[in-house]
């Protein structure tokens, strides 16, 4: 009998790691895709600050490839999903995130990519119930019906509680070693994994996409509604990432660094923006976002001398250099702690 | 067999990876790839890659601030 192939979405996670080895376990080749939104968590943050730099780094999604034994392809869809975050058809969830558009794009890609390379089927890790707008009993077939997979789309965690798919009716896989796991309750997955023999997985508590956490998303939509359209570029949604981010004017807003990390990141980006540095007393590197002229500039040095050692003192000398590689050195008195106000804080 | 160069400078994983891997795959077995990366992740990432993709990780540097792997392409 031919061996049957199928191409797992491995996030990194526990639940495709399951959903894999269930299925690899039934005798099915399966090799991985992980793909790239540029909104991953995974790694960047990690990379950037150097208070973690001491914590073991891995990538998840390769960890979880090694664990299974198969081959892994991450592919970039960075400028792709561009038109999944910016028009997501079903909405947006809690905050800028569109978990169920995203899931079909990724399905759909997923679908693409089985019919270029001749494998037969895709797997999820997806359970009924355990995210409350993409993965619900109502949604689980309209990620199948957009995406074009149909019931190519195999869910080996909840397929109990679907249709029996193509790969079930076919025989390719026996239905009855699949899995019936409904709900947030995670003891299922925790003693699957227990059974097969995986201690060491990841279980990040706030998903793996920054577009659920609140603070990015309140930043994404403060970089749109200050650009007067909605767009971003990899490096935008990189620095979103970083640093505090002070929008004391409309036409312009500071990323400050937060420590030696975040510094040498901002760094690389020093020839794109206007850089901020004081030169008297130590303090971190800012870039200027924005339309500045030189009285704005002047007010952001005051800021950024703010979050200098120098703050205390009665002037700072900055030195503020645009793109175009003109500088400029002021003298500036660091503007006072009661006077930055809540609301500059993006 | 031949030896090529990329430049993954500036890049956070996983990009240098994915960089890495859309070479690799323009590449013939027994050629190799030298990559420079800046982000230390790299470290860790590449070579799980490599190992789970069957190429061979033959040299690994850290000079500076960088880091220069370099791959050699496996049977694919």
């Amino acid at each position: 009998m031919t061996q049957r192939k199928a191409v797992s979405l491995i996030s990194g996670g526990l639940d495709s790691l399951l959903a894999t080895k269930a299925i690899l376990e039934q005798g099915v080749h399966v090799e991985g895709i992980n793909f790239f939104t540029g909104f991953c968590v995974e790694g960047h943050t990690h990379a950037i600050r150097k208070k973690d730099k001491a914590k073991p780094k891995r990538n998840n999604a390769l960890w979880v490839a090694e664990q299974l034994g198969i081959k892994l392809h991450i592919v970039d869809i960075v400028d792709e999903y561009k038109d999944v975050l910016l028009n997501p058809k079903h909405g947006y969830g809690a905050n800028m995130n569109p978990c169920l558009d995203c899931k079909i794009f990724m399905v759909h890609k997923a679908q693409q990519w089985i019919e270029e390379n001749g494998f037969d089927f895709i797997i999820t890790g997806e359970v009924i119930g355990q995210r409350p707008m993409s993965q619900r009993k109502d949604t689980m077939p309209v990620v199948a019906r957009e995406s074009g997979a149909d019931d190519r789309l195999l869910r080996p965690l909840c397929a109990k509680n679907l249709p029996p798919t193509l790969p079930e009716r076919e025989g390719w896989v026996n239905r009855d070693e699949l899995f019936d796991f409904s709900g947030r309750n995670r003891k299922p997955q925790i003693s699957l994994a227990a059974k097969y023999g995986f201690t060491d997985y990841a279980s990040p508590a706030g998903g793996c996409c920054f577009l659920t956490d609140e603070n990015y998303s309140k930043k994404l939509v403060d970089l749109w509604q200050a650009r007067g359209h909605r767009d971003y570029e990899m490096d935008d949604i990189m620095l979103l990432k970083v640093g505090r981010h002070i929008r004391p004017s409309a036409n312009f807003k500071l990323i400050v660094g937060r420590e030696e990390g975040e510094n040498k990141f901002l760094q690389g980006y020093a020839k794109s923006f206007i850089s901020i540095k004081t030169t008297s007393h130590p303090g971190p590197l800012v870039l200027v976002d924005g339309i500045a002229n030189d009285a704005d500039l002047e007010f952001a040095s005051r800021i950024a001398a703010r979050f200098s050692q120098g703050k205390n003192a009665d002037s700072v000398k900055v030195e503020t250099r645009r793109p175009n590689g003109e500088s400029r050195t002021l003298d500036v008195c660091p503007i006072k702690a009661s006077d930055m106000q809540e609301s500059w804080y993006v | 067999m031949s030896h090529h160069q990329l430049d993954a400078r500036r890049l956070l994983c996983p990009m240098p990876v994915i960089r890495t891997q859309n070479k690799v795959n323009e590449l013939k077995p027994g050629d190799t790839l030298e990559v420079v990366c800046t982000d230390p992740g790299a470290l860790s990432d590449i070579p799980a890659w490599c190992r789970i993709n069957g190429h061979k990780v033959v040299k690994t540097l850290e000079q500076g601030d960088e880091v220069i792997i370099t791959v050699e392409v496996g049977d694919q």
